[in-house]
């Protein structure tokens, strides 16, 4: 059950804010959907080995090749600021 | 100029007629434009149409044609592409205020590799945001598209069954390819280890040549096998003889519509008196697999959008106090009420005294489901189950609660929980509306999944679907 102290937690978790007049809908909304999978409770699963992967390849690496990264006007072009050449975000340090 | 009707033609079929110079390749894509003009008002199916540039590459394959190339075989075809998987200077939105301004840097490789083979882009199609199934909005552009006849085949996605679910409501051919046959590299997703690119298609035979284009190894995913490359036309064979098929009895209860399990076990005895064997079984972990989807796709969603963050791509909020703030406005504006639903529980189920309950049960759980799997596969070739628990969209509208609307996925999540391989293909009509069935294989056995489909829609007692708009 997410009670409104949970709620306030995994907010700041997922750095999401919500109007103070829909917390309580959407409160509600998470707790149907726990109900559903709380459901799992049911099941007995001690003993079973969680599946992390669904491939059986582990650390994949590729040839360490040097080869040409993308030219950095591209890489900026999507950002929402920018400056001399790199990302702009407010000042962090104090 | 011969009247084309594309909506009624396969890729295999205009791939024919370019090569005899039955047709050229910018008719095609003039008739594909006409055709969208026409219907694309009450379908909906595209974000974003990219003509100019359609034209520009139909008259590079009629150029080759007339060179007396041989093209290949998806030459010339105009394709549609779900508005998830990067392309290089085509918008890309993820049907995402967060991404509404998105222009990739870079393709996904399935779409280079269709590029390569001189495929034509008509456009890119509508989806749910970040493809999560939101309540509300159960629409996907790229079956649509190819129901409608506005393209001949598209590139969708599927992380709990959107590829075979939304071919099954149009009545179109749809493939989930096993989990690393087909690369992920440009696809934006919320969940990496469900999701899988997959063709959608008119028939399956053209979901055989878009395999053959888009599976194989790619370095760029991580995930990616390496396995023998294969033709998959090989399979387009209608011989069943000796298939055993699986009819798991968890996915023919009181939840499916008495209709549709009706015309599935029909089709099935149309594979038996082909020489198949159809036998019930039990997978008996099913019961968990939607808790256990709703888990995991929560939790890579918390997870996987957390690079949402409104300072390399996408939006940005307007008036913010510090970097915190910044990232907090970003994501509470730019995300959807069903994202940001998924990211919060995801979180939870995450969080550290919830984790072992939640998450590595879930986990526990996919393992069970995967050796469910693992075990029918030795006795069986195939397992043969329906895709949708209703026909049309009623089944989702007559739902309310968010639940229920996520329980639509029951029959093909497990599949992507298990990381397998299954198909959607049409099997007959109820009320007016296609009903499919949902074919599922051994990992990387398309060829026998293809093999049996092929053999459904080659004799199909029903006949096709007419797709009326």
């Amino acid at each position: 059950m997410i009670t409104g102290k949970d709620f306030e937690y995994i907010a700041a978790l997922s750095r999401l804010e919500f109007p103070e007049e829909e917390k309580e809908s959407i409160i509600e909304q998470l707790n149907i959907m726990l109900e559903h999978i709380n459901r799992i409770g049911g099941l007995d699963t001690e003993g079973i080995k969680p599946a992390y992967h669904i491939v059986p390849a582990v650390n994949v690496m590729r040839k360490d090749m040097v080869i040409p990264s993308m030219d950095r006007d591209k890489v900026l072009a999507n950002a929402p600021d920018i400056r001399e050449g790199c990302f702009r975000v407010p000042k962090i340090i104090k | 100029m011969k009247a084309l009707k594309l909506h009624e033609l396969t890729a295999h079929e205009i791939r024919d007629m370019l090569r005899k110079r039955e047709i050229s390749a910018i008719e095609v894509i003039e008739d594909t434009y006409c055709r969208i003009d026409s219907v694309e008002d009450s379908i909906n199916s595209f974000i974003t149409l990219t003509r100019e540039k359609a034209y520009e590459d139909a008259k590079k394959v009629e150029k080759t044609i007339k060179e007396g190339q041989e093209p290949p075989d998806l030459a010339g075809i105009p394709m549609a592409v779900k508005d998830n998987i990067c392309t290089e200077g085509i918008r890309t939105t993820c049907a995402s205020g967060m991404l509404a301004d998105f222009v990739p840097p870079y393709s996904a490789e399935v779409y280079e590799r269709l590029v390569n083979d001189s495929c034509i882009t008509i456009g890119k199609t509508n989806m749910d945001e970040f493809a999560m199934g939101d309540l509300g909005n159960p629409c996907d552009g790229s079956a649509a598209a190819v129901a409608s006849g506005e393209v001949c085949f598209s590139l969708g996605s599927d992380m709990g069954g959107s590829i075979r679910q939304f071919a099954a409501l149009c009545g179109v051919v749809g493939m989930k390819p096993t989990y690393g046959l087909v690369s992920r590299y440009g696809l934006i997703t919320s969940a990496p280890s469900l999701d899988q690119i997959g063709p959608i298609t008119r028939d399956v035979h053209d979901c055989a040549l878009v395999m053959n284009c888009i599976a194989g190894h790619d370095s760029k995913d991580s995930a990616s096998v390496r396995i023998q490359a294969e033709d998959y036309r090989s399979a387009l064979i209608s011989d069943v003889k000796g298939f055993r098929i699986g009819i798991p009895k968890e996915y023919f209860g009181e939840g499916t519509d008495n209709g549709i399990k009706k015309l599935i076990l029909e089709q099935i005895k149309v594979l038996e008196d082909l020489g198949a064997h159809g036998e019930e079984m039990s997978l008996p972990h099913s019961e968990y697999a939607m808790q256990a989807y709703h888990i995991i796709a929560s939790a890579e969603a918390s997870s996987n959008l957390a690079r949402y963050d409104g300072v390399r791509y996408g939006f940005r909020a307007g008036q913010y106090d510090n970097l915190e703030d910044l990232y907090v406005k970003t994501r509470s504006r730019g995300f959807g009420a069903g994202v940001k639903r998924s990211i919060m529980l995801g979180a939870y189920v995450l969080s550290s005294d919830r984790y072992d309950f939640y998450y590595k049960k879930a986990l526990q759980i996919r393992t069970l489901i995967r050796e469910d799997f693992n075990r029918a596969f030795e006795k069986y070739d195939v397992i043969i189950t329906p895709v949708t628990p209703g026909v049309g969209l009623d089944s989702w509208k007559k739902i309310e609660d968010t639940i229920s609307v996520y329980m639509t996925d029951v029959y093909t999540a497990p599949v992507n929980i298990a990381g397998i391989a299954a198909m959607s293909v049409p099997c007959g009509v109820k009320d007016g509306l296609p009903v499919s069935m949902q074919i599922i294989g051994r990992p990387f056995d398309e060829k026998r999944i293809l093999q049996a489909a092929f053999a459904c829609e080659q004799n199909s007692r029903i006949g096709g679907y007419q797709h009326e708009i």
